[in-house]
């Protein structure tokens, strides 16, 4: 059993030097999800900044231009995630590999501007259900104090927002990173592309298969690992 | 209303088991996206591959199931038995001869190039130059070679041969690999894209069964090639590729 098993991993992966596959499949699959994760992160802030500023302040607004530019932003913001939520990644992908950036011929770069677009609407959603999820007492305890609109937001709303949603985000960052699974689908040499070219070549589904799904695995307790530090340290002024 | 659940699970039970046991039903796997050899025709599959395993499978009394999978899980899953039949103008190899068992070959092809018309690559060399990509279809003969010659860092692999030869349309791609039949039709339907007249591989293709069931391949193996005796296989060959 033992000498069956090692020979069938000298073949999937020391033969033909077949181990690269893998392992220039995961740099691919890191620094796409890497980069696509900055850039939802960016996304996610503005757009939430912009939906919870609106719902928050549009009664209290007096009307002019900047109450209009603010609900046409507002308007736009939920078009942008309508749209996005509302059709698959795989088909965001295909889209934009296609049609949206067809000049582009850096397959990586597609790949990280269509999950990171995708990933935005997510992580919006996210930093916005923290946001709202301050008590608003808090908010008017800010204001009352002199603050300003902003200084509140980024002193005492901020904070206690972040605490409350580093949980989904971390859940949004491991959906996202098993996502980006979907990458071959555009030709781009990710891990899970790697493992399905060598078993292409070996015509053995197990050893490929069950290396890509262990090295996820292991990425993902150590991004787990690594939330639940910081999470006990962001609790520890709380007692 | 527990009765009735009762009732509907069982038979649902009853009937699973009932197709399961059906013994001469076999299940073929193919990339449904290969013309002329496989493709879908108002919605059933259809080419030159996909009619003569239907001869075949109706000579000996056998019903029909095609599964349209990846080109790269039709040999794995022949092996571990999954399917029944592997089929998709799959080229004759030693290398995967290891793990499945090759029919006799019904048909030959040839590995083409294209390119857009106004390329500068005029043949094989060309496509050896420093920053070339090769759009193939992944896990063919086509990606197998190309990978062999030029290198991991001139491939680029799609899941379809279309998709490597919309690749090529859109400029994202220099040249697409593909076998000659296919090619000819992806050239037939995108305009501004033309055929290297230098062929870069010539391969005979079979259909491939598990080396597990010897005896549907004895079965097989036997109808194919009194098929290929008596004419049947090349009138459904001329069917679909015109004689030149």
């Amino acid at each position: 059993m033992f000498e069956k098993l090692k020979a069938e991993f000298i073949f999937n992966f020391i033969e033909g030097d077949r181990w690269k596959y893998i392992v220039n499949g995961l740099g691919v699959t890191l620094q796409v999800t890497f980069f696509a994760l900055l850039l939802g992160t960016v996304i996610g802030v503005i757009v939430a900044s912009i939906r919870s500023s609106y719902d928050q302040t549009k009664d209290d607004l007096r009307p002019g231009p900047w109450k209009v530019f603010l609900t046409l932003l507002n308007g736009l913001c939920k078009l942008y995630l309508t749209v996005i939520r509302g059709t698959p990644v795989v088909v965001q992908l295909l889209i934009g590999y296609f049609i949206i950036f067809v000049s582009s011929t850096n397959t990586v770069l597609v790949a990280v501007l269509v999950f990171g677009i995708n990933s935005g609407a997510y992580i919006t959603e996210i930093i916005r259900g923290g946001i709202m999820s301050v008590d608003h007492g808090q908010f008017e305890a800010g204001r009352s104090i002199g603050f300003s609109y902003l200084q509140t937001m980024q002193l005492i709303i901020i904070p206690q927002a972040f605490k409350n949603v580093l949980p989904s985000l971390a859940n949004e960052f491991i959906a996202l990173l098993k996502e980006t699974a979907v990458c071959g689908y555009i030709g781009l040499m990710d891990l899970t592309k790697g493992g399905d070219v060598i078993r292409g070549r070996t015509f053995s589904a197990f050893m490929p298969l069950f290396a890509v799904a262990l090295i996820y695995l292991l990425l993902v307790i150590i991004f787990s690992k690594l939330v639940g530090i910081l999470e006990r340290r962001l609790r520890r002024n709380e007692q | 209303m527990k009765k009735i659940i009762a009732v509907a699970l069982s038979m649902i039970l009853a009937l699973s088991l009932a197709s399961v046991s059906l013994a001469d039903s076999v299940v073929a796997a193919t990339n449904c996206a290969f013309p002329p050899y496989e493709y879908y025709e108002n919605g059933v599959e259809a080419g030159i591959d996909v009619d003569i395993v239907k001869a075949v499978c109706e000579k000996l009394g056998y019903d029909l199931t095609i599964v349209d999978t990846e080109f790269g899980s039709i040999i794995a899953g022949v092996a571990t038995g999954k399917y029944d039949i592997g089929f998709g103008a799959i080229t004759i190899t030693e290398e995967r001869a290891k793990s499945v068992h090759f029919t006799t070959s019904y048909a030959t092809g040839i590995q083409s190039i294209i390119v857009k018309e106004d390329s500068t690559i005029t043949g094989v060399d060309d496509l050896k130059a420093d920053g070339i990509k090769i759009g193939v279809q992944q896990d063919t003969t086509g990606d197998i070679y190309a990978t062999d010659d030029f290198g991991e860092d001139h491939i680029a692999r799609f899941n379809k041969g279309a998709d490597a030869v919309m690749a090529l349309s859109t400029g994202k791609v220099n040249a697409v690999i593909i076998d000659n039949s296919p090619a000819e039709t992806f050239v037939a339907q995108n305009a501004g894209l033309k055929i290297l007249p230098t062929a870069y591989a010539e391969e005979a293709y079979g259909f491939e069964i598990s080396y597990e069931k010897e005896e549907f391949y004895n079965a097989f193996n036997t109808a194919l090639e009194e098929l290929i005796k008596d004419g049947t296989v090349q009138a459904i060959i001329d069917k679909y590729i015109k004689a030149e």
